[in-house]
């Protein structure tokens, strides 16, 4: 098999595992010391999505659209934590299914509202529009390699914060035991708002990166919020380490299976078969790694809670 | 078992209303006519949807009300209960006598399969472990090109009941067919759930440790539920595909499992009523909606929060006052904010 095109696939792997990760590791946190169901999750990757888009299309260059997305998704997960959100942590998880189930109607309904039912237009930024020659041979596309650059830098980022700051140890201990937490006298109320508005940011990071690449659209959501679910049930809840590892095995089966596994069928059999077998096969293939995971770990990969 | 014996007045025990059930029975059977003299025929088919999705939301509230259970993965044994209509119509067997109990068999060994293997884990785990096996089934159903892939497979004909005075062409007989039924399952349902193995579910989802410890078998017994909710969503499965005249990959959509999962937390999970309720008022809120409003989404999504907010237990709580019981999880009580200002 061609080598390029392991190594631009193992690339698209990792950028897509990386954005998986923003995802995850607010819904993981968000889960882990709130033990709260947020279905809503990706409704923020929405929203972050469309206010990226609004701000260019007002003229804003995309970097200051990023950070628009991020600031202001940041304001509105926030002021949904305190409002609403918040009346739900003491309530029984299916509660919190049908409230954030809610929530996503309303959500989806009211961007259909304001910015109509057409998918946006996000331009990658054309100084980033290029593709850089990483190898003799190896051309990849300069604003993917941004994307991978942001992922990793954002990763160490929340782990320095994780595990070398003040709030960053009332994460971790919320996340092994929240009462034991709470009853040392950790402020909850404003390290639940906290961790909710810094999840939601990397949800509006993740939706403005990402909407250059897939389109920007009511509904963008709910699919890449369940993959972001599969990730933090294979990493382990609350466990951001698990979200990490979690996410880039996710990124990486799913894009390599998806343009590997068809071409590594023809070679076997009939292009036919190889052309029917292979996407579902690819599309099956995470659900097999998460099943064989809870199978083996049925706690996943880092279980946060001893 | 003597009858005096028999724990009436027990938390386990559900009578659903009792002799009420009847009178439901009979007004419903009495909608078809009724629609018709209004000139509202069309509604007959909105009815019969409404019972098929009864028939599936009961049976989710089995595993999840009263086992304690939350699949996410259910819609796909409604899936695999229309594929099996569709592809047996497409082989040419048009009988319903064999069509449907072949959706509920073959559903209910794939619930069978699926169970053995999720039942080992739990809580949001098994949530996303049920998932996963649904959206296994998804794209399984998407790669049968020979039955029309990701466009679906047409169902040639509906079912024949032969020997019976009803044809499922009739949208009125339909109704009548899927409203027998659905009394079926739901007296069914309430002896289950009100026999010793319906009282070693409901205890086991209270508290797993002591069913285990008093002798109680919670593997088998949440198994068997299980299967048995799978079989009546193929049931339900075999009804849809004659009612949609196509089964599609999109049957078993996770979407799908999150609407069956929503119809039965609105109506009340752990309530025998609350399946049907439950997608009752979804589906005719949706109905109902969208004809008022292109934006009846935004209106559904607040009027299950304000459900979600102010009614705990679903509607059937609002009715059934009597119980105390209520299904939080025990470390409701370690979620106490108040503790961190003490």
């Amino acid at each position: 098999m061609d080598l390029i095109l392991v190594a631009e696939q193992a690339l698209n792997g990792l950028q897509f595992g990386l954005m998986l990760f923003l995802l995850a590791a607010g819904l993981t946190l968000v889960f882990g010391i709130m033990d709260l169901i947020n279905l809503a999750h990706g409704s923020l990757y929405m929203v972050g999505a469309y206010l990226a888009a609004a701000a260019i299309a007002a003229g804003a260059s995309f970097l200051m659209a990023v950070i628009a997305a991020v600031a202001g998704t940041a304001l509105f997960g926030m002021l949904l934590e305190v409002t609403l959100l918040r009346r739900l942590y003491q309530r029984d998880h299916l509660s919190q299914v049908l409230a954030t189930f809610a929530l996503i109607l309303m959500l989806n309904e009211g961007v259909r509202m304001i910015w109509g039912e057409q998918p946006l237009m996000l331009n990658t930024p054309v100084a980033l529009s290029g593709p850089v020659e990483l190898l003799p041979g190896l051309m990849y596309p300069a604003y993917r390699l941004l994307i991978i650059g942001v992922g990793l830098a954002v990763a160490v980022a929340l782990y320095l914060l994780v595990t070398r700051t003040r709030w960053g140890m009332w994460v971790r201990a919320g996340a092994s035991n929240r009462a034991m937490t709470t009853a040392m006298g950790v402020p909850a109320d404003r390290l639940f708002t906290a961790v909710f508005g810094v999840g939601a940011a990397l949800c509006a990071l993740a939706g403005s990166l990402l909407g250059p690449l897939l389109a920007v659209q009511v509904g963008m959501g709910e699919s890449i919020l369940i993959l972001a679910f599969v990730v933090i049930v294979i990493g382990g809840i609350g466990s951001i380490r698990g979200a990490l590892v979690g996410a880039l095995l996710v990124g990486l089966v799913d894009t390599g299976s998806r343009t590997l596994l068809p071409a590594a069928l023809r070679q076997i059999a009939s292009p036919e078969v190889a052309s029917t077998l292979g996407p579902s096969i690819a599309a099956i293939l995470i659900y097999v790694l998460m099943a064989a995971v809870l199978f083996w770990k049925p706690r996943g990969l880092f279980p946060a809670r001893g | 078992m003597t009858e005096s014996l028999r724990p009436r007045r027990t938390l386990l025990h559900h009578r659903a209303g009792g002799a009420w059930i009847w009178a439901v029975f009979i007004a419903l059977a009495a909608l078809p006519p009724l629609l018709q003299s209004l000139g509202l025929e069309f509604y007959t088919v909105v009815a019969t949807r409404v019972l098929i999705f009864a028939i599936a939301a009961a049976s989710l509230n089995l595993i999840l009300g009263f086992g304690g259970l939350v699949s996410f993965g259910h819609a796909a044994f409604v899936g695999i209960g229309a594929y099996t209509v569709g592809v047996l119509a497409d082989a040419g067997v048009a009988s319903a006598w064999i069509a449907w109990p072949a959706a509920m068999v073959v559903s209910g060994i794939a619930a069978a399969v699926i169970g053995a293997i999720s039942l080992r884990t739990r809580g949001v785990y098994f949530i996303m472990i049920t998932l996963a096996f649904a959206q296994m089934f998804h794209y399984l159903a998407v790669s049968l090109k020979a039955y029309g892939g990701d466009d679906g497979l047409p169902v040639a004909a509906r079912s024949v009941l032969n020997g019976l005075p009803v044809a499922l062409t009739d949208d009125a007989s339909f109704f009548r067919v899927a409203l027998v039924l659905f009394a079926l399952v739901f007296l069914g349902l309430r002896r289950l759930v009100n026999s010793p193995l319906g009282w070693l579910l409901q205890a086991g989802r209270d508290n797993e440790t002591r069913v285990a410890a008093t002798g109680g078998r919670v593997f088998a017994v949440q198994w068997t539920a299980f299967i048995v909710a799978g079989a009546i969503a193929g049931l339900a499965g075999a009804l849809l595909a004659n009612l949609n005249g196509l089964v599609s990959p999109h049957l078993m959509h996770w979407s799908q499992s999150g609407q069956l999962m929503v119809m039965v937390i609105l109506g009340g999970a752990g309530a025998l009523w609350g399946g049907p309720l439950g997608a009752a008022v979804f589906l005719l809120l949706e109905e109902l909606l969208s004809g008022v409003t292109i934006h009846w989404q935004f209106a559904l999504g607040a009027i299950l929060l304000v459900v979600v907010l102010f009614a705990p237990r679903g509607l059937a709580g609002l009715v059934d006052r009597s119980g105390v019981k209520k299904t939080a999880p025990s470390s409701s009580a370690a979620k106490s904010k108040g503790a961190a200002h003490a």
